[in-house]
């Protein structure tokens, strides 16, 4: 089996200044990614935030209006077959042709990818457990097993970098957590390259080790999560009674740098590793604690602007 | 390998079927009311040259019944090429599979021309099936004969040169469908239902037909750049002598037609933003 050896580039994926434009609404604006060889890279946003277009842009299905996308620092515009050849996606829902057996939808994918052996494909198949309904209609599958089929055609060829456009939607808890497990394992057993979408931090931080917010088109913030979710930055959300006795304790507490108060709750700066502490300070000193919420400031921060976007919907 | 794929997915669909199932029904029901009907129209139409001249032989054969039903080739048989042809590019769109085929090494294109040969076989197969179940089923209940061809001037061609001269009219008449299929096929890269292209192939049709059999000078002169006047092609192979000329000339417009349509589908599709 052919691993990941084609390729010896560091930057799997870059994009620069990327914008596209619909009539005179910037649907992404100057999007600058980079995706290094082996990370799993999450790309955040809301809703409506401009991830599926630069999928688009990034799979060549939408022309960039503004900059570049470079894959295995190649530019795609002039080398698209080339750089495509080493690249499997999966953009938004899986749509297959209905009226074909999974195996059969499979074939014509390999085919457009210059041929897939019979073994390779019952192995994709195994691999996302879809042997058993190989040869069923693709109509027949529930929005789960289409979702598996849209992973597995992604997988055809063994690519070294996938782009999965929000692969978990829509599946039941059961199916996430599968989903999930899969990513890591492709990551780490054949080192391929994940790019993975979501609307949801929790999953990007369960599976991603770099990623990227974007919002209204903007990419706001990219880094490694292990950096961007530092608990050194939490914000600590406290009701307690008395208030302003819990206010006077926490004013001492050491590592509490900013503490804003409504008088119904506080909010603190602090380090998430020392709430327990603080907890066992406050019962001590006779504060009845109602909640004590940390929350990381990016965590904080992508609430802010989804609950921003859903206001506008 | 990728046109095998291509063309599995077109005979794999039921829609694909409507075609041929349409024509095992109008060509027996014509055919079979013709049978009934028992050569009335025939003698109709010999009335007036009958006493002037001695008519022999089977006249009411299977060739004169399939040349009777050639004429479906104006707005019929179009309709059934554009269910096909109207949904090869938007019916990709509407399943969304365009997100599936078009991310892949191979380039737009490609694609379109692997879909484009799709689309034309189709039409091959369709008039191929018309024109063997036609004299076929002709055969069985008519029997063959020489071709009293209908028109303001009397011909009749012997029996003997009938297999070429149906050879070639099919052939004239499968380059006019490949065109109202280019039509059809450039209407479905615009939009992402099949239902626009096919709605929008046969009010061109039949917008041209009907321009084409108004007597007005107006009409006259833009009837040289519509398609469909060149879509009696076919009639051509009929005549005696064979204009050759002209039939050359006609088929190589229909072709231009076809490469133009083309052309412009290619236009938009290597630029369009696939959103489905």
């Amino acid at each position: 089996m052919p691993m990941t050896s084609l390729g010896s580039e560091d930057v799997v994926l870059q994009t620069i200044e990327l914008g596209k434009r619909y009539g005179r609404r910037w649907a992404v604006r100057e999007a600058s990614l980079e995706v290094r060889r082996g990370e799993v890279f999450g790309f955040l946003g809301p809703n409506g935030a401009g991830k599926s277009t630069t999928i688009r842009m990034i799979l060549s299905l939408v022309h960039p209006t503004h900059g570049e996308v470079l894959l295995f620092e190649k530019p795609l515009r002039s080398q698209r077959e080339e750089v495509l050849a080493r690249v499997g996606g999966l953009v938004e829902s899986a749509d297959f042709y209905g009226y074909l057996s999974a195996r059969k939808n499979l074939e014509i994918v390999g085919a457009l990818r210059g041929g897939c052996s019979r073994d390779h494909i019952a192995e994709v198949l195994e691999l996302v457990g879809l042997t058993q309904r190989a040869d069923d209609k693709v109509k027949t599958f529930s929005h789960g097993m289409k979702q598996r089929l849209g992973i597995a055609q992604a997988l055809l060829g063994w690519p070294e970098f996938i782009v999965l456009d929000e692969p978990t939607t829509g599946l039941d808890p059961h199916g996430i957590k599968e989903v999930r497990h899969l990513i890591r394992q492709l990551s780490t057993d054949r080192a391929i390259t994940i790019f993975l979408s979501s609307h949801l931090l929790s999953e990007i931080e369960q599976t991603a080790t770099s990623m990227a917010i974007i919002n209204k088109g903007k990419v706001v913030v990219q880094g490694k999560v292990r950096d961007l979710l530092d608990d050194a930055n939490s914000v600590v959300r406290l009701e307690a009674s008395p208030m302003d006795k819990a206010l006077a304790v926490v004013q001492q507490f050491p590592g509490v740098e900013r503490i804003q108060s409504n008088g119904e709750t506080i909010e603190l700066k602090m380090p998430a590793s020392a709430v327990a502490a603080l907890n066992a300070r406050l019962v001590h000193e006779g504060v009845q604690v109602h909640a004590l919420i940390p929350r990381r400031s990016l965590e904080d921060y992508f609430l802010s602007i989804t609950q921003g976007a859903s206001e506008i919907d | 390998m990728i046109l095998r794929y291509e063309i599995l997915k077109t005979y794999r669909k039921w829609r694909t079927y409507i075609g041929f199932l349409a024509l095992f029904v109008l060509v027996p029901v014509v055919e079979i009311a013709l049978k009934l009907e028992g050569g009335g129209m025939l003698r109709r139409m010999t009335r007036d040259i009958a006493q002037d001249f001695l008519l022999v032989g089977n006249l009411f054969n299977a060739y004169f019944v399939t040349y009777f039903i050639m004429n479906s080739l104006w707005v019929h048989v179009p309709f059934l090429i554009t269910l096909v042809a109207g949904d090869q590019l938007a019916g990709e769109a509407t399943g969304g599979t365009f997100r599936l085929i078009l991310i892949r090494p191979v380039s737009r294109t490609r694609i379109l021309w692997v879909k484009y040969v799709t689309t034309l076989f189709y039409v091959c197969t369709l008039i191929f099936t018309l024109a063997l179940l036609s004299v076929g089923l002709g055969t069985f209940l008519f029997g063959l004969g020489d071709l009293l061809v209908p028109g303001r001037t009397l011909t009749v061609l012997p029996q003997t040169e009938m297999v070429w001269r149906m050879a070639l009219a099919f052939a004239l008449a499968t380059l006019s469908m490949w065109c109202v299929a280019s039509l059809a096929f450039l209407f479905s890269s615009l939009v992402e239902n099949a239902i626009g292209p096919i709605i929008g192939t046969m009010a061109v049709i039949i917008g041209f037909i009907i321009i084409t059999n108004i007597p007005l000078e107006l009409f006259d002169a833009i009837k040289p750049y519509l398609f469909t006047t060149y879509f009696t092609v076919w009639q051509k192979a009929f005549e005696q002598p064979i204009p050759w000329a002209t039939m050359a000339r006609h088929a190589a417009i229909l072709a231009g037609f076809c490469v133009g349509f083309y052309a412009l589908t290619w236009y938009i599709f290597v630029r369009k933003d696939v959103l489905s």
